[in-house]
């Protein structure tokens, strides 16, 4: 037996700048993972948990009850001053005016193309202040971007704050009822994609109502000394939920399932944003960001290939780069694909041509030499009852 | 976990139990631990030939896909049914969950495999 392709989702393996890129770099709770028997991997430079029981039982935790990650990698950028705003709206495809102080939105960091640099959330701070929370394996590369953008916009700083921040996740419909009791933040009154200031454990933290599972849950922002109490505080608040570490494997399916992209496999430089079915994030009414005439081309002319969601229907299960094909040739690829714990069905994202697209399309995938059946399904595959 | 006397192991992390000329085959706990929650195990039908240090099968977990070799050759005479339903036996009881069954067409093929002690030495 040979081990193929074990990895929580493909990642560009990016040297951390200014980080010798051949040591990985370790999060503040780097030593509670090694002491919680995690099997620890390289991810984007990063030396992170993949998994502490098992990816199933983590990713049933998270949808049953509620789990514990430590996303300390995601990359953090603070965009501030007097013309933050319009810098924001320059190269991010969402409107950020139209986000108040508290308030976040999914977004992209596009090329003049209208591909993806990145994707990101956008928090307005303040009036005049943004954090991005980026892809950890495109901090570098999103800082160069956003900071030489920046300088057309006027009077905007902007900081690589990755270091500043740890950032802890619990994710799960019992996540209100574990944190609630740690914090004075009325947490009833955070709606989802909004996020409030406040003590955590007696850490100082940012709450965001957000995450990356498709379950209700919060991220929290902590200082990179109080993680540490932050996440035993919160394990031991779970202990009667039955709160559990979770770690990248099951974040990856867990995200799949909620058919969020993940970059690197479903979106980068050479998808654009509509090909990717993500036209609902762009902001049209921002007339400044990067790469909108390229898309309001694309709207007009119509995309030729689209991001589907897919189950497959023989035996088997579809991975990341299989082809798709159609009268023997290669007419697509998978993106995303495993077997996901909760649905316990094969499912994956994949770019087909329009003709393909539409829910229902039957379509074929090559497994190792295999053909393979598969339907194409309306995404979210897993929806969460609200 | 302990690696039975009663079989072979490969370099691979497959087991091999011999009894008469019919064998079972098998992963190892090693190899079960190493993929994480096993969630599919494709395997070839009753009757097909297989041979030693060549693919028969493969097995998926949640996170990758591996293939599966033959420890030694044969013909397929069974094959394990419940994998389908419930590939999650591979991880609970490694050494008790049977893949196929094989004939084996030459005995001698054993000889080139490692006894338990030896496998555990590969193991470190």
């Amino acid at each position: 037996m040979t081990v193929a392709n074990a990895s929580p989702g493909r990642t560009p393996n990016v040297p951390n700048a200014p980080n010798d890129p051949n040591v990985l770099r370790k999060t503040p709770l780097n030593d509670r993972h090694h002491a919680a028997g995690a099997r620890m991997v390289p991810f984007a430079g990063w030396e992170m948990p993949l998994e502490y029981t098992g990816i199933t039982s983590e990713h049933m935790a998270v949808r049953t009850r509620a789990g514990l990650f430590d996303v300390s990698h995601m990359g953090e950028i603070e965009i501030a001053g007097k013309d933050a705003l319009a810098a924001v709206q320059r190269i991010a495809c969402s409107d950020p005016a139209q986000l108040a102080v508290g308030q976040a939105q999914y977004s992209g960091l596009l090329t003049p193309d209208g591909t993806f640099l990145d994707d990101m959330i956008v928090y307005r701070m303040a009036p005049g202040h943004f954090l991005l929370v980026v892809n950890a394996s495109n901090v570098a590369k999103d800082y160069a971007w956003i900071s030489e953008q920046a300088k057309a916009a006027g009077d905007a700083a902007v900081i690589d704050s990755s270091s500043r921040y740890a950032l802890l996740a619990l994710q799960g419909p019992a996540s209100q009822d574990v944190l609630q009791p740690l914090t004075g933040v009325e947490l009833a009154g955070i709606g989802a994609f909004q996020f409030a200031y406040g003590e955590v454990a007696g850490a100082r933290v940012t709450i965001a109502r957000t995450g990356y599972t498709g379950e209700d849950g919060f991220e929290i922002f902590v200082p990179p000394n109080m993680a540490d109490r932050v996440w035993q505080a919160i394990l031991e608040a779970g202990r009667r939920a039955d709160v559990i570490p979770v770690g990248l494997g099951a974040r990856d399916t867990l995200r799949l399932e909620a058919a969020m992209r993940l970059y690197g496999n479903d979106i980068d430089e050479s998808t654009t944003v509509l090909e990717a079915g993500l036209g609902w994030m762009i902001g049209w009414t921002n007339e400044r960001f990067i790469g909108r005439e390229r898309l309001l081309q694309q709207r007009e002319q119509g995309v030729t290939r689209r991001l589907v969601g897919f189950e497959v229907t023989d035996p088997g299960i579809a991975r990341h780069s299989y082809r798709v094909i159609q009268d023997g040739r290669p007419v697509g690829v998978v993106t995303s694909g495993t077997q996901t714990p909760f649905l316990k069905k094969a499912i994956g994202m994949a770019y087909v041509p329009v003709a393909l697209a539409r829910a229902g399309s039957e379509i074929q995938i090559d497994i190792r030499g295999r053909v393979a059946r598969a339907a194409v399904v309306p995404m979210p595959f897993y929806k969460r009852k609200v | 976990m302990t690696y039975p006397d009663d079989r072979k192991y490969t370099k691979d992390h497959e087991w091999i139990r011999v009894s008469g000329d019919v064998a079972e085959v098998g992963i190892t706990d090693y190899a079960q631990q190493q993929l994480g929650d096993v969630v599919y195990v494709e395997l070839p039908d009753v009757g097909a030939q297989v041979s030693a240090g060549r693919p028969f099968g493969s097995i998926e977990s949640v996170k990758a896909v591996s293939e599966l070799f033959a420890p030694m050759g044969g013909q397929v005479v069974e094959v394990n049914g419940h994998l389908k339903q419930h590939p999650e036996l591979v991880n609970s009881d490694p050494h008790a969950t049977w893949m196929i069954r094989i004939r084996v067409s030459n005995p001698a093929e054993a000889a080139a495999l490692l006894d338990s002690a030896q496998y555990q030495k590969l193991l470190g």
